[in-house]
């Protein structure tokens, strides 16, 4: 819906913003342009409302060409957010909100009620409503920014690095809100970011820009991870993207073992005949209650009368991936993960040996490989239109 | 000062209260005015020094060596174009304010975040729209500082132009001069001082109901 | 136009004609007179306001004090002031003296207060971090800083006093300002705008120095673009 034709961006000193771009962003999905400083993603995203005008090729919204239409017209119908929000510390909350209706003669009630409904659409208490901007934290700013971006309910939102000036926490809220937003409104976002973790966590697709304003690659996040077009992209995306690579691994395809799981009724016995250092022991519910080391169990009676050690952290079959479960096996004492199903019932455990197998490659035999993208959030099939570099 | 004569007698003040108010009334007028036709003047001339930089410092150049220029002089200057009346007054003490409200505008001006200049641009402002509904509201703070030192240093000039005769509450100062009198030039130069200091205090009040949003630590991005 | 060009050549008949140039009513004389007023009250208000803004600006203590002083002071009408102390104290140059400097001491006080006061906590940090004395990190970090309103400050006390030096005529007093009083009470227009053009040429003067004088104190690195009157 948004299509870029042989764009080009170039400055009078003789700098390239964007070399020669051919780019087709899917309706109702985010796609994350992310790169290095100077890689020309943000002057991109400027490029579709025209806050910068390319020097040669053509951007076109729903196979229109952006030129016809003039700018303000233009931008109204797109949501943009920035890096500090930008809102206008003159206005309150709720009139910044209700900033593009007014321009667009909603009228002042109408634009109003609105703007209430999105304070709360935000996640945003009502009662922030006749604040003024510096009366609210960075992450606050940051939602009315994106509620004043959805005034008009445009079909495309612009994101500029909208969450890099908070910090780590907020951030991370913030991301979760987005994607949980973008279930709800289905808009067409783009987004960019200089952070790969935060591309991989929103993105349906990634566009990975060199500098030079090269386009590098644009492939969904699973495809990024596994199948990285160069060495510029497989740096970029990181040492550790085998890691990176587990999120898009669900947890119910790990291969779980139950022969350590073992009821606290179970005699002293028969746990040292499982022949291992740990076992978990869980509740008549299966419920897990704890880790018993073998070697340190009492000489007789039950696994109810062993000291357990806590149990850490479990990871759900239900919705969490590979990489929730091998965070939870490094960090448990036994170095195994726990793998419980909907209702809180253990399912099995793994260790980080097994769960490591999930991330080599598909030419390789592990286990869950050639799963198809898992069904995080918000996440689509592959890209529309596999971007080249035209030559 | 004649021997015994008291600072100040009190019985000449209670004896001149509506002349002094009549006098006190031209002079606000002789003193705002030019103020205010200051700022009609350094609102779109700052709007364009912002807007093209390169203008800035011939304009500013300018309205410092006007500022320069003695008042006596200035009036002196104007008395052959609009002879001995108001505007040969209020002309010069104009173009006094404008080296404190033109660089006070351009400030204002420069003062509003990047981000909130980008994001009006981007929920499709006009330029003219966005100047006047969003950068010019964000200046007010900066302007209204600029109004305020302007205002207070006009009201006290004003008192020059009694010189050729117009000069509000001068008036009493020459004329206490003439007779050796020192009560009036004293009650002139008290009431012009608190007609200053109101004038400034109404105006930091009018600047906190205009910009309630800047009450709490200044402009926030 | 036309009226400009005609005080124009009014004002060169004026200062060419030779009686202008010579005894006690000369413009030699007459600007001796002025420069003196101006020059001697501008120091004593420099000593004064300098050395409380420092002060002031240094330490932090009694800010609040110098704000509300300097906003009285400013609203203070100088014409009033140096005809009120003619009056009570008779025809001398002390009068006209303690007048201007009271006016030339706000805009000194406060503009090195606020220099002072405004220099980058950081540079001021780091200047005690380097081992610094209080005297040193005053005369070596905090002033260079400060510089460039410090400058402003006296730029403006200069103006308004050698502007203001010509009211002082009024009450009977020397200076440049006695071409124009006396001009307007005998009716000669040509004495009046010849001393006017006088006037104004000093207060051009006076501003060209300043700006000079900026160049050469103030260090390039804060020669941000001037602002302010």
């Amino acid at each position: 819906m948004i299509r870029f034709d042989a764009v080009s961006k170039n400055y009078p000193n003789g700098t390239t913003a964007v070399d020669d771009l051919s780019l087709e962003l899917a309706e109702g999905g985010i796609t994350v342009l992310v790169g290095p400083s100077g890689c020309g993603k943000t002057t991109t995203l400027r490029m579709v409302n025209r806050m910068v005008e390319p020097t040669a090729g053509t951007v076109s919204l729903r196979g229109r060409d952006i030129r016809d239409v003039a700018a303000p017209e233009l931008r109204r119908g797109i949501g943009y957010v920035i890096q500090h929000a930008g809102l206008f510390p003159h206005r309150t909350v709720l009139d910044n909100i209700a900033t593009v209706p007014l321009l667009l003669g909603w009228g002042r009630k109408k634009a109003r009620a609105r703007a209430a409904e999105l304070l709360e659409l935000v996640g945003l208490p009502a009662g922030m409503a006749k604040r003024y901007p510096y009366q609210l934290s960075g992450g606050q700013q940051q939602r009315v920014g994106v509620a004043r971006a959805l005034g008009a309910d445009p079909p495309v939102l612009l994101m500029d690095e909208p969450f890099s000036a908070v910090d780590p926490i907020v951030r991370a809220e913030l991301q979760t809100e987005l994607i949980r937003l973008q279930k709800e409104l289905r808009k067409t976002i783009v987004f960019v970011t200089h952070d790969i973790d935060e591309a991989i966590k929103l993105g349906d697709n990634i566009a990975v820009f060199r500098t030079g304003g090269r386009l590098a690659q644009f492939d969904s996040p699973e495809r990024l991870l596994a199948d990285p077009a160069d060495d510029f992209v497989a740096g970029f995306v990181g040492q550790d993207r085998g890691i990176r690579r587990l999120s898009f691994v669900d947890a119910a395809e790990l291969p779980l073992r139950e022969g350590r799981v073992l009821s606290a009724a179970t005699p002293v016995a028969r746990a040292r005949a499982v022949d291992e250092p740990w076992v978990l022991v869980v509740d008549g519910d299966r419920r897990p209650l704890g880790w018993a080391a073998v070697g340190g169990l009492p000489d007789e009676g039950t696994l109810a009368d062993a000291v357990l050690a806590p149990l850490g952290h479990t990871f759900s079959l239900a919705g969490d991936s590979a990489r929730a479960a091998l965070d939870a096996a490094l960090l448990s004492p036994s170095r195994l993960a726990v793998g419980v199903d909907a209702q809180g019932k253990v399912v099995g455990v793994a260790d980080a040996y097994e769960l490591s197998a999930a991330t080599s490659g598909p030419e390789k035999d592990g286990p869950s490989t050639s799963a198809a993208p898992s069904g995080e959030v918000g996440k689509q099939g592959p890209p529309v239109h596999e971007a080249g570099e035209k030559r | 000062m004649r021997d015994g004569e008291p600072l100040v007698r009190w019985a000449w003040i209670g004896d001149h209260v509506d002349e002094l108010a009549h006098y006190t009334g031209v002079h606000l007028r002789l003193g705002l005015l030019p103020v205010l036709l200051g700022l009609l003047i350094s609102i779109p001339l700052g709007i364009l020094c912002h807007r093209w930089r390169w203008a800035y410092p011939p304009t500013l150049t300018a309205a410092n060596i006007l500022y320069s220029i003695p008042s006596l002089a200035l009036f002196m200057i104007f008395v052959r174009y609009t002879g001995l009346t108001e505007r040969t007054v209020m002309i010069p003490l104009t173009l006094y304010t404008l080296s404190v409200l033109i660089p006070n505008v351009v400030d204002g001006l420069a003062a509003v975040p990047d981000p909130v200049r980008q994001a009006a641009t981007a929920m499709g402002f006009s330029t003219v729209r966005r100047v006047v509904q969003v950068e010019l509201p964000i200046a007010v703070p900066v302007v209204v500082a600029g109004v305020r030192v302007a205002a207070v240093s006009s009201i006290s000039l004003v008192a020059v132009g009694q010189l050729i005769g117009q000069g509000g509450l001068g008036y009493y100062i020459t004329r206490g001069l003439q007779l050796d009198f020192p009560t009036p030039i004293i009650t002139a130069t008290v009431l012009i001082m608190l007609l200053a200091l109101v004038t400034d205090a109404l105006l930091v009040l009018a600047q906190r109901l205009l910009t309630p949003w800047a009450r709490g630590k200044g402009a926030a991005a | 136009m036309n009226g400009f060009l005609n005080q124009l050549s009014l004002v060169g008949d004026w200062l060419t004609s030779s009686q202008q140039w010579h005894g006690p009513d000369g413009i030699p004389h007459r600007l001796l007179e002025h420069l003196t007023y101006s020059g001697l009250s501008l120091l004593f208000a420099a000593l004064i306001g300098l050395s409380l803004g420092l002060l002031v600006g240094h330490t932090g203590r009694g800010a609040f004090a110098v704000a509300s002083v300097a906003n009285l002071a400013r609203a203070v009408p100088t014409f009033g002031l140096v005809v009120l102390v003619v009056t009570l104290a008779g025809l001398s140059t002390a009068p006209v003296l303690v007048a201007l400097t009271a006016l030339a001491v706000p805009p000194i006080l406060i503009n090195t207060f606020e220099g002072i006061r405004g220099v980058d906590p950081d540079a001021r940090d780091a200047a005690r971090g380097m081992g610094m004395t209080g005297w040193e990190v005053l005369l070596k970090a905090e002033v260079p800083m400060a510089l460039p309103l410090i400058l402003l400050g006296l730029r403006v006390a200069a103006i308004q006093v050698v502007a203001t030096a010509t009211v002082a005529a009024y009450p009977g007093l020397g200076g440049l300002g006695r071409f124009i009083v006396d001009g307007l009470a005998r009716n000669d227009y040509e004495l009046v705008i010849g001393g006017s053009a006088v006037v104004v040429l000093l207060a051009l003067v006076v501003q060209a120095v300043f700006t000079a004088l900026r160049r050469v104190v103030v260090s390039p690195g804060l020669r941000a673009p001037a602002s302010g009157p």
